[in-house]
C-alpha cells in the first residue's frame, strides 16, 4: 500500500521565528520525493511534520487523503528513519527489526520469519542474532531501513541517512535506496541538503530556502530550469551574470551584462519566469560551468567574453578553471579531463562563449551562500 | 606506573599516589581490619587485653544467632528479626525511592526545557543543604500525633481522630525515602541524559506506547544508572542511623542502633564490631546477588 502525502498551506513558527511559511506541495503515491535545501531551510520540520511529532501551527497534511490533524506519530502509516538511524542498542538485529510487530502484539515466531524477510530484502540475511554495534555502518542503515519498513508503511520518511557514510558508501547506498523504493512501492520521502543525493534518487525534488519552497520539479527541470536565482545557484554550480534586459520577445531575451551582450533562447521553457521580463528589467543570466567552452576560431556564436584565467584546479574526471572578467566577475568553467589544456597559464586572457540556449534568464533575487 | 608519572608529571603523580594511598590504607583497610580482627576477641577490661585470656573466638557471631546461654530460645530471635527487618525496610526503600525518583529524573533529563531542568534540579539539591538530623526532626514534628498533618487534616474536618504516623512507621519510611533521594536521583539522571532522544521517538514512530518505551528501551539503557543509584541508596539506608533514630516507632528498632547499643551504652566494642561485619558482609552479598539477578556488572555501575 502506498499513499499520497499533500501539504496544505502549512505554516510553522515558533514565535517569531517562521521554520515552515505557507508550503503546498502534493506528492504522488509511490513517488520518490526529496526535500533539498540547505541546513535550516526548514526541510527537517517539515518532515517532523508529516511523522507527526509537530502539529503545524497553520495548514494541514492529508495522508492517503485522510486528514492527520491530531494524529500521533505511532498512529500515522507513516515510519521514519533518523539521521543517526536510533536503532536500539540493546536489542538484536532482528529485534530492532521486528519492534514494530512486537508493539502491536505479533507472535514471536511472527516476529522471527517477518524479520527474516525483511533482513532478505535489505541483504542482510542470516544477520538478525547479531547486536547493532557488530554491524558496519552501511549494514546499520539497512537494518534502519529494514526496521522502517517492518509494519508495511504508506510512506517512509528519510531525515538525510546517509550523511554519517562515507563518499563511497554513501554512493552505494543511494542506488539500494532507490532499488529498495522500486521493489516495495510506497511512496519516499527524503530529506537532504546533498543536492548529488536529491539528484541521482529522486523522481521529483522540492528546493526550500528559508522555510518556503522555492521549485517543485523533476531532477532535470530543478537543474536545467531554475526557477528562482536560489534554485539555480543552490543546485549545482552556476555563473551569475548581473546586467539588465535590452530586448525580449516570447522565444528569445537579450541582456547587457557589464559591457558584454548576451542572448538566451528561451522557446523551450516552460516556467513563466523568464518569459514575463520587461526591458530595463534587472536580472540574473546563469550559465553552468560545463556549459561555458574555450573560443576558438571555428566557433560561431553570439554569446563570447573574454576573462583572465586565474588558476587551475584538478577534479579527476574533469578540471575547473576560475577566470576573472574585465568587471570583475568571478567565473568557473569546467572541462573534461581528456581536454588537452596544458598550453593555459594562469594570467593569460581567453575568450570564452556559451551557447543561447544552455543560458537562464532570471529576475534578480537571492543567491545561495556558499 | 613510568607512564603514569610520565603522563601525569611528578607533582601531581605523586600527589595521586599519596592521597588515594592514605584514603585506601589509612581510612578504609586498616579500620575495617581492626573492627575485623576485634570481632573475633572476647570483650576483655582493658587491663586484661593481649594476656592470656584475649584469644580469637566466634562467641560474638554466635550471641547474634543464637543469643547469651541463659536464654531459653534456640535462636536469638530478636536481634535476628531486627537484622531482617532492616534489610527488608531497605529494599522497600530503595523501590521507593527508585519509582519516586524515576519519573522526576526522566523528566528533568528528556522532557523538561534547559531552564526548568536547571531549577528543579536546584530545588531538589538545595534541601539537602540542611543537616540530616534536622530534617528527620523536621519531618518529625510534621508527623507527630500533634503535628503539622494531623492537626491539618483534623481542623479541615477530614477526620476526628489523629493517625499515628510514626507508630505506623510512616515517618521512618517517608524519612528514609527523602534522606538518601539525591544518590538516586543523580545517577538517574546521568543515565537517562545519555539516553539519545532520536530512540523515544524512533520506538514511538513504531508504534510504541510511553509504557512499552520505557520498558523496551528506556530502563534496558538506564539499568547501570539503576543499579547504581539502588546500591547506594540500599547501602545507606541499611546502616543508617540518625533518621531511624528520629523517626522509627518505639517498637520499630534499626539493626544500626544495635551497633550502635553495644559500642556506646553496653561498652562492648567486639560485639559492636561483629555485629557491623555482619551487616557489611550480608549488604554486600545481597547487591551482589541482585546485580547478578538483573545482569549488571560492576564495572557498569561506575560508568
Amino acid at each position: 500500500m502506498s499513499a499520497d502525502v499533500e501539504l496544505q498551506n502549512i505554516s510553522i513558527n515558533f514565535g517569531d521565528f517562521y521554520a515552515a511559511k505557507d508550503v503546498s506541495v502534493m506528492i504522488k503515491k509511490g513517488e520518490f520525493f526529496s526535500f533539498l535545501g540547505p541546513s535550516g531551510c526548514g526541510k527537517t520540520t517539515i518532515l517532523r511534520t508529516i511523522s507527526g511529532f509537530l502539529e503545524p501551527s497553520q495548514g494541514q497534511v492529508l495522508i492517503g487523503g485522510e486528514n492527520m490533524a491530531g494524529i500521533g506519530p505511532n498512529k500515522r502509516p507513516t515510519s521514519l528513519i533518523f539521521q543517526n538511524l536510533a536503532l536500539f542498542p540493546l536489542m538484536s538485529v532482528a529485534d530492532n527489526i521486528s519492534f514494530s510487530l512486537e508493539v502491536r502484539g505479533h507472535s514471536k515466531a511472527d516476529r522471527r520469519a517477518r524479520a527474516e524477510e525483511l533482513l532478505g530484502l535489505v541483504a542482510l540475511e542470516g544477520q538478525g542474532d547479531k547486536k547493532v554495534h557488530e554491524l558496519s555502518g552501511g549494514q546499520r542503515q539497512r537494518v534502519a531501513i529494514a526496521r522502517a519498513l517492518a509494519i508495511e508503511p504508506e510512506v517512509l520518511l528519510l531525515d538525510e541517512p546517509l550523511s554519517a557514510l562515507d563518499l563511497k558508501l554513501r554512493q552505494k547506498m543511494r542506488s539500494e535506496l532507490r532499488a529498495i523504493q522500486k521493489r516495495v512501492g510506497i511512496t519516499f520521502i527524503y530529506i537532504t541538503h546533498d543536492q548529488g543525493e536529491a539528484l541521482t534518487m529522486s523522481d521529483r525534488i522540492a528546493v526550500m530556502n528559508e522555510g518556503r519552497i522555492e521549485q517543485v520539479d523533476s531532477c532535470q527541470a530543478v537543474y536545467e530550469q531554475p526557477k528562482t536565482p536560489f534554485v539555480a545557484s543552490f543546485v549545482g554550480e552556476n555563473n551569475p551574470f548581473y546586467g539588465e534586459v535590452t530586448a525580449c520577445n516570447n522565444s528569445r531575451v537579450e541582456v547587457l551584462c557589464d559591457g558584454n551582450k548576451f542572448v538566451a533562447d528561451i522557446s523551450g521553457r516552460y516556467h513563466q519566469e523568464s518569459k514575463k521580463l520587461t526591458i530595463g528589467q534587472k536580472i540574473i543570466l546563469f550559465v553552468r560551468p560545463e556549459s561555458i567552452s574555450i573560443k576558438n576560431s571555428k566557433t560561431k556564436t553570439q554569446n563570447s567574453f573574454s576573462a583572465r584565467l586565474d588558476s587551475i584546479e584538478f577534479e579527476g574526471h574533469l578540471q575547473n578553471l576560475f577566470l576573472t572578467t574585465g568587471p570583475g566577475m568571478k567565473v568557473r568553467l569546467n572541462v573534461p579531463n581528456a581536454e588537452e589544456i596544458s598550453h593555459l597559464t594562469a594570467g593569460q586572457t581567453m575568450d570564452l562563449t556559451f551557447s543561447a540556449q544552455k543560458a537562464v534568464v532570471l529576475p534578480e533575487g537571492n543567491l545561495a551562500v556558499d | 606506573m613510568q607512564n603514569f608519572f610520565a603522563k601525569n608529571g611528578p607533582i601531581i603523580s605523586t600527589y595521586f599516589l599519596i592521597a588515594i594511598g592514605f584514603w585506601i590504607i589509612f581510612l578504609i583497610v586498616i579500620p575495617q581490619l581492626y573492627m575485623l580482627d576485634l570481632s573475633f576477641r572476647p570483650n576483655l577490661p582493658p587491663l586484661l587485653r593481649g594476656g592470656e585470656e584475649d584469644v580469637y573466638t566466634l562467641t560474638h557471631y554466635k550471641h547474634f544467632l543464637f543469643g547469651s546461654e541463659t536464654s531459653k530460645d534456640a535462636y536469638n530471635f530478636v536481634d535476628l528479626n531486627v537484622f531482617f527487618k532492616t534489610l527488608a525496610t531497605a529494599v522497600v526503600i530503595t523501590v521507593l525511592s527508585l519509582c519516586f525518583c524515576y519519573p522526576i529524573a526522566f523528566y528533568i533529563a528528556k522532557v523538561a526545557e534547559h531552564k526548568t531542568a536547571r531549577l528543579l534540579i536546584v530545588s531538589l539539591i538545595v534541601p539537602f543543604w540542611i543537616n540530616e538530623l534536622l530534617r528527620a526532626f523536621a519531618l518529625r514534628i510534621l508527623f507527630a500525633g500533634e503535628g503539622v498533618i494531623n492537626n491539618a487534616l483534623i481542623n479541615a474536618g477530614l477526620m476526628d481522630n489523629a493517625i499515628n504516623f510514626i507508630g505506623q512507621d510512616v515517618a521512618l519510611f517517608t524519612g528514609l525515602t527523602y534522606a538518601y533521594l539525591l544518590l538516586m536521583m543523580f545517577p538517574l539522571y546521568n543515565a537517562l541524559e545519555s539516553l539519545d532522544t532520536n530512540q523515544l521517538e524512533a520506538a514511538k514512530d513504531l508504534g510504541s506506547s510511553t509504557l512499552r518505551t520505557h520498558w523496551r528501551v528506556v530502563i534496558p539503557h538506564a539499568k547501570a544508572g539503576i543499579a547504581s543509584g539502588s546500591t547506594m541508596v540500599f547501602m545507606l539506608t541499611a546502616g543508617a542511623l540518625a533518621t531511624p533514630v528520629v523517626l522509627s516507632s518505639p517498637n520499630t528498632f534499626w539493626f544500626t542502633q544495635l551497633i550502635y547499643q553495644w559500642f556506646n551504652m553496653n561498652d562492648n566494642w567486639s560485639r559492636g564490631a561483629a555485629y557491623s561485619v555482619l551487616l557489611l558482609l550480608v549488604s554486600v552479598v545481597f547487591v551482589l546477588l541482585m546485580m547478578k539477578l538483573f545482569r549488571v556488572k560492576v564495572g557498569e555501575i561506575v560508568k
